[in-house]
């Protein structure tokens, strides 16, 4: 047999199997990418549903980036699983007390929805593409009008229709998806980190800003690579969606920290020993004070000031960045943080993962990369800058 | 042109009612499945059709674990034959049973507690197969000391049989809470919803293991192979539906606790002699 991976010392006691970590990098990344597909969607419904116009600019985008995470998000778990093969035994006998046994079910139907979704978005495109490729390409474009080519006005106000109900959908589809996420770790009881009524909401608020986050970095590179002007409104409009629903998480966080820490229950000395020592640099420095303070401040000062131009483009790209790193943080320290703290209440344990192996940082970084290949070769598939698809 | 047009876009809504009409089918289908399975309440299918066992009937027993803490030597004889009993990975890291170790010396107000798989513990055993408790508070005061053995708790409400996306792990009749390993996916969410770290992921099988207090042997009418070896007696086990067995006049005798209640996995390995700090 090989070594066992994800062996972690340990200070004080605790429990004799806990010395090998359960959850590894992996679980980090799949409530991360979650998050993403959230976040990416909700900026996407607030042009779609509630038509913001300022979001057009990146509203197609946006879908088609929820659908490109949204397509990795089983991948970290089916690499995790110990028998993948085995994996749809969860859908095919579903235990229904456990919180996970749904995953499957609410994924498919999510990952359903996208596809609809962006085929009626992308739609006219395809038809039109249709008419102007030749070869595989035209075959390609062929096949996916799913013999729907007619782009008339009539037709085009039937597929709003459907846009607008498949985002209304989308929006207690993919908040739900995520904040189950949340409930998956805060329904366990058998670990204070995670045991809070509070996670499903933290999940998804953190959720919502890296989403936004994202959108904002990738909106801005693309702008560059394409040589176009960044739309100011949209870049502003995505600055506030995501100063606002930072004041959300860093409350629900705080909250959830304060009742933890009140409450005072059995292993909170251990808790808090675990806080302000090894949680120091991920938690406390990388987590709030560069990850979430610092990008409030920069967004807070040029709000009040009302920068604009090329200075607030940088610093919404900043912040962005830093929100992005603030959240797979608070993904490692809620994943990992929580396994590091024994359930004896008496030991502390400290995982480092490996760089090689199944469950690997090599792995983990690769399937965090895995959407944005994906995503730039969609973008070449189906533009979705507003110039291209004017019809939408 | 617009009757084409008019026929493109009739094409498009019957094709959309069809889809619709199969996701509606599918989530029907889905619903059904649920209410079936929740009647069931546990879905492997070796929890609807359990492997039979010759002459043995698992609606005719209820089985219980009880620990004498106060008679427990530390000898770790029961480790040792549970690992090899059942197969258990030989290294400091996974175990079906352990004993813990408590220690009180002077003038300090918490317990200094470890096991037999401590680093130190292993140092001086020499291996990670073999296990021994370090005389390593020879040189202190000790005003109070004593062994506990752990295992699985065979919850009557077990938090891990709850939280298993597929039923591979369920709660037998009899009160044994075992793992379909020909059915478990190793997604390892048992071994964190355990309170008592009884749990481990069995790297040579890929799937997750625990203590079945021996459930090949106790079918068969022979004890769990920890009680069997036990030199003091400070393991005991029996049927509570045999108000004489050893079980069953351990709990009438004496006032047994169990370990972590508030959990509300209501765990059925009682304990005589335990004190406050034990976790």
């Amino acid at each position: 047999m090989e070594p066992v991976p994800n062996i972690a010392p340990f200070i004080g006691y605790v429990y004799p199997n806990e010395t090998v970590i359960p959850w590894t990098v992996l679980v980090v990344v799949y409530p991360y990418l979650t998050g993403l597909v959230a976040g990416a969607f909700t900026v996407s419904s607030l042009y779609q549903v509630f038509g913001m116009q300022r979001f057009k600019p990146v509203a197609h985008l946006a879908l088609l980036t929820s659908l490109c995470c949204m397509l990795v998000v089983p991948v970290p778990l089916l690499i995790h699983l110990g028998h993948p093969e085995r994996a749809l035994n969860a859908m095919i006998t579903p235990h229904t007390t456990s919180a996970f046994a749904i995953f499957g079910y609410a994924a498919s139907f999510y990952v359903l929805l996208l596809l609809l979704e962006n085929w009626f978005v992308f739609r006219p495109h395809i038809v039109r593409e249709v008419q102007r490729t030749s070869g595989v390409l035209r075959l390609f474009y062929r096949g996916l009008t799913l013999g729907s080519d007619d782009l008339s006005e009539k037709a085009m106000s039937y597929d709003r229709k459907w846009i607008f109900a498949l985002a209304v959908i989308g929006i207690p589809a993919a908040h739900g998806l995520h904040g189950y996420v949340g409930f998956v770790f805060g329904s366990l009881k058998s670990r204070e980190w995670w045991s809070s009524d509070l996670m499903p909401a933290i999940f998804l608020f953190s959720a919502i800003i890296s989403g936004t986050a994202l959108l904002i970095v990738i909106y801005v590179i693309a702008c560059r690579l394409r040589k176009v002007a960044v739309d100011l409104p949209c870049v502003e409009g995505m600055a506030y969606t995501l100063w606002g629903f930072m004041m959300f998480t860093l409350l629900l966080e705080g909250v959830e920290f304060a009742s933890l820490v009140y409450r005072g229950r059995e292993g909170t000395e251990m808790i808090l020993q675990f806080v302000k020592g090894p949680l120091i640099v991920p938690f406390v420095i990388l987590q709030f004070g560069i990850g979430s303070a610092t990008p409030l401040v920069i967004l807070t000062f040029m709000i009040w000031r009302g920068i604009g131009g090329k200075t607030l483009i940088a610093g919404v790209l900043v912040s962005a960045c830093l929100v992005l790193l603030s959240v797979l943080m608070m993904r490692w320290n809620v994943v990992i943080g929580g396994q590091e703290i024994a359930k004896t209440g008496k030991g502390l344990l400290s995982y480092t993962p490996t760089f090689l192996g199944r469950e690997g940082l090599l792995v983990a970084t690769g399937i965090l990369a895995a959407p944005f290949v994906l995503l730039s070769i969609m973008v070449r598939l189906f533009p979705p800058w507003p110039q291209a698809t004017k019809a939408a | 042109m617009t009757e084409t047009k008019d026929k493109s876009a009739d094409a498009r809504r019957a094709f959309l009612r069809l889809l619709g009409g199969a996701v509606a089918c599918a989530g029907a289908a889905a619903a059904g499945k649920v209410a079936v399975t929740q009647a069931e309440a546990a879905t492997a299918p070796s929890t609807v059709t359990p492997p039979a066992i010759p002459g043995y009937d698992w609606t005719k027993h209820r089985w219980a674990f009880g620990v004498d803490a106060t008679k427990c030597i530390g000898c770790l004889r029961c480790v040792e034959a549970c690992k090899r009993e059942n197969d258990v990975i030989g290294d400091a890291h996974h175990f079906r049973t352990w004993v813990e170790r408590y220690v009180y010396l002077e003038g300090e107000e918490t317990p200094r507690v470890d096991s037999h798989s401590d680093p130190v513990n292993i140092e001086a055993s020499g291996s990670e197969h073999e296990y021994r408790f370090a005389n390593r508070y020879k040189d202190a005061k000790v005003e109070k000391a004593f062994f506990v053995p752990k295992l699985c708790n065979h919850c009557t409400h077990p938090a891990c049989v709850q939280v298993c996306p597929t039923g591979a792990t369920y709660r037998t009749n009899d009160g044994v809470v075992v793992i379909d390993h020909t059915y478990c996916i190793g997604c390892q969410y048992c071994v964190q919803a355990c309170p008592y770290g009884a749990r481990f992921f069995n790297e040579e099988k890929q799937v997750t293991d625990k203590c079945t207090w021996c459930y090949h042997r106790i079918t068969k009418g022979l004890q769990p192979a920890c009680v069997e070896v036990c030199p003091v007696g400070a393991r005991i086990f029996g049927d509570l539906y045999d108000k004489q067995s050893p079980v069953s006049l351990f709990i009438r005798n004496n006032r047994t606790r169990v370990l972590k209640p508030e959990s509300g996995n209501a765990p059925n390995v009682y304990y005589v002699g335990l004190d406050k700090d034990v976790i």
